[in-house]
């Protein structure tokens, strides 16, 4: 039978739509309403020091966009006008510095994309399959465009000759909001890629990834990129603040902990089809697809696995090579004949590191651990085309 | 090569600002305090979270017990079972606490915090007085605990290299599913399943409790204020009144002449449960005393009430919210 969306004049094809000053700062057309971050209250005490999840099981690209990119705050996000903006730099440097908003914009600037990554992503995965969506599973993680100034800019502005020689010495950072949030970082890092960023994907950062301006620290956990940045103190130790002690430290099966594990190692998971994202399309072709992220670099391959990890298939890279320190998309082509899937993803980077299985990570750590999770990810996809989150043998 | 931006940081900006302390002390101001002074000051400004006894009440931290736990099942992370340095301590409580008033404590106020938070975890006795000096003196039980990532060695090495793609395992059984937890927050409501519900061990069938006996004893209007004062101290664990609910502790509406260990819904220890008779005068004044002593293996934290006018108090106020 004719369609009739096709056969019948519909109103949008006749009438008017909206003027161009309907919307002067655009929002997603109102049928996107499921495409939000959502919170797991149990987690957390309170939501104003907590965090919420990434939709990626409805996004695709790579770019994710602010205002769906994960919130973590520790005394809630904060509202900071460029005015009333002031950055510090002190400690072990030549000349102790304020700058205003102004002065960052007058220094020479760059554009990095790069994914920020919370250190407890998957974390509440480790004793066994529990949230039931990538977005909560995998949703503390978001990907965009930097601009901003080198920290080195920074720095080298300040004066280094102060601290003598560089190789033991480390720079504390510390927000302007209430929990300050403060984490103390190695100079080879500071110095090495570090960003300090007032813009993302081209657009202000929003008040809640730290408006005016953060920290950018490339691949490393998401905890040191310092939001409402306010004061960087180069030192001869580490602060050994509450952030980089009590938290954000990997405690294994004979009770000593990690600390320091700042790398996020190389992950990814399929968003689609996932528990939010079902096949609702019946046999046929599939797109099954996901993302891919290596705090050591560039992801050079990701395999997928039908089969909960029997045979794998080589996917195809979104782009023709990863970008370093960015989510990188995948795809695999494929035809489903509807029979029920374990569908797996596996992710290696230019270091040669394989993402590792659950088992693989427990042997190492035991059951203890909460932050660092990057263990390769079951979906049962079922006959009717729905997906859970399962742990397989 | 400089741009000339900025402008020199003044030393009373730097003063202002640069707050933080380091591991060996360095950054403390000139202070001091200890846990007696710090027991007032932290029932002020931190135990609506923390809890009186720095024991957590809900979801908030827990900033004492928890010794040796580390490698166990779930092991309890605290102020003294698990961070490492003292500096830790002062600086965050310092620069981040309270909760929505942070920056207010004065340097005295902090180190009787800091010492009362010690003195709950039996790390100092309450007439430490903690300073500047003598900050180094305390030891914190898991100083050594921590090795610096290893990775490159542990893992890493091992998981490179040429990953399997056929034949890489005989078989494949799923072996937990999420659904069964049923954790995950309902996204067409927006509301998330609860916790509790998710570790829901079912509840243990309350124990037929014998009718509390009658009593229509006149109250003593002053004690039970007096009373109802002292019992600020138990309020982060119990609730009394009409909308009360269980919390660490069971609601205490009708507890004096009520079974020991028979509030229904509560989950009580093996010891309270199985300890027959009631609440009465006697039970509840050896209890308040030295609730551990009187009842070995109790969960409730508290130490106990020194004084025997409070007890009296308390008893009289327990019965005024029982009739």
């Amino acid at each position: 039978t004719p369609d009739p969306l096709i056969t019948e004049v519909q109103d949008w094809a006749s009438g008017l739509g909206d003027g161009v000053d309907a919307t002067p700062y655009g929002l997603p057309i109102s049928h996107e309403g499921d495409v939000i971050r959502r919170n797991v209250e149990w987690l957390t005490a309170d939501t104003i020091s907590s965090i919420n999840f990434t939709p990626i099981h409805a996004l695709d690209g790579t770019i994710t966009p602010q205002g769906c990119a994960f919130e973590r705050h520790h005394s809630g996000a904060i509202e900071l006008k460029k005015e009333d903006y002031r950055l510090m730099i002190n400690g072990l440097v030549d000349n102790p510095l304020v700058f205003t908003y102004a002065d960052l914009e007058r220094f020479p600037r760059q554009n990095h994309i790069y994914f920020c990554e919370c250190a407890a992503n998957t974390g509440m995965e480790w004793a066994g399959a529990q949230l039931n969506g990538a977005q909560f599973t995998h949703g503390m993680i978001h990907n965009m465009e930097y601009s901003g100034v080198t920290l080195r800019t920074l720095l080298e502005e300040a004066g280094l000759d102060a601290a003598g020689d560089l190789k033991d010495k480390w720079v504390y950072v510390e927000g302007a909001d209430a929990s300050s949030n403060g984490r103390s970082i190695p100079m080879e890092k500071a110095l090495d890629d570090v960003l300090v960023a007032f813009k993302a994907n081209g657009e202000a950062l929003r008040k809640e990834h730290g408006y005016p301006v953060r920290l950018v620290v490339p691949g490393w956990e998401g905890n040191m990129w310092i939001k409402w940045l306010r004061r960087i103190e180069v030192m001869d130790g580490p602060v050994e603040s509450r952030e980089e002690t009590s938290k954000y430290t990997d405690t294994l099966e004979d009770g000593t902990s990690r600390k320091w594990t700042w790398v996020m190692d190389a992950k990814s998971v399929v968003t689609s089809p996932s528990p939010q994202a079902p096949i609702k399309h019946g046999k046929g072709p599939l797109v099954i697809t996901g993302m891919a992220w290596s705090g050591h670099g560039r992801i050079t391959r990701v395999d997928v696995s039908k089969d909960g990890g029997k045979t794998w298939e080589t996917a195809r890279l979104g782009s023709t090579q990863g970008d370093n320190k960015a989510l990188t998309r995948f795809y695999l082509d494929t035809t489903w004949d509807g029979e029920e899937m374990l569908l797996q993803s596996r992710a290696m980077d230019e270091t040669g590191y394989v993402q590792p299985t659950k088992a693989q990570l427990r042997e190492v750590r035991g059951l203890n651990s909460i932050y660092h999770n990057n263990c390769i990810q079951t979906w049962h996809v079922k006959a009717n085309g729905e997906a859970e989150n399962v742990e397989v043998s | 090569e400089k741009y000339g931006l900025g402008r020199t940081a003044l030393p009373e900006e730097i003063a202002a600002w640069d707050v933080d302390v380091q591991p060996d002390g360095t950054g403390l101001p000139v202070g001091s305090g200890n846990a007696f002074d710090g027991e007032e000051i932290f029932a002020e400004h931190c135990a609506i979270c923390h809890g009186d006894f720095a024991e957590g009440i809900d979801n908030w931290p827990k900033l004492a017990g928890g010794a040796d736990t580390l490698d166990h099942e779930d092991p309890l992370k605290t102020v003294g079972s698990y961070w490492p340095y003292l500096s830790t301590t002062w600086d965050y409580v310092n620069r981040s606490m309270p909760f929505g008033n942070a920056q207010s404590l004065s340097a005295d106020e902090v180190y009787a915090i800091v010492a009362y938070i010690l003195y709950s975890n039996d790390l100092i006795d309450d007439e430490f007085e903690l300073s500047n000096e003598t900050f180094l003196d305390v030891q914190m039980p898991n100083a050594g605990g921590f090795i610096i990532d290893d990775r490159e060695a542990t893992e890493y090495a091992h998981w490179r290299g040429e990953p399997c793609m056929e034949n890489c395992k005989d078989s494949v059984e799923v072996t937990m599913r999420a659904t069964v937890l049923n954790v995950t927050p309902d996204q067409e409501h927006g509301d998330a399943a609860m916790a509790e519900e998710a570790k829901a061990s079912p509840a243990p069938a309350p124990e037929a409790a014998p009718e509390p006996e009658p009593e229509v004893a006149a109250l003593d209007a002053e004690l039970v204020a007096k009373g109802e004062k002292v019992f600020k101290k138990c309020k982060s664990c119990h609730q009394v009144g009409d909308n009360a609910k269980h919390k660490t502790g069971p609601i205490l509406n009708g507890i004096y002449g009520a079974a020991i260990g028979g509030a229904e819904g509560f989950k009580y220890s093996k010891t309270m449960a199985g300890f027959g008779g009631t609440w009465d005068d006697a039970n509840l004044a050896g209890f308040l005393a030295k609730p551990k002593k009187f009842m070995k293996g109790t969960k409730m934290s508290f130490n106990g009430l020194k004084k025997e006018g409070d007890i009296a108090a308390m008893i009289e106020y327990l019965k005024s919210v029982s009739q």
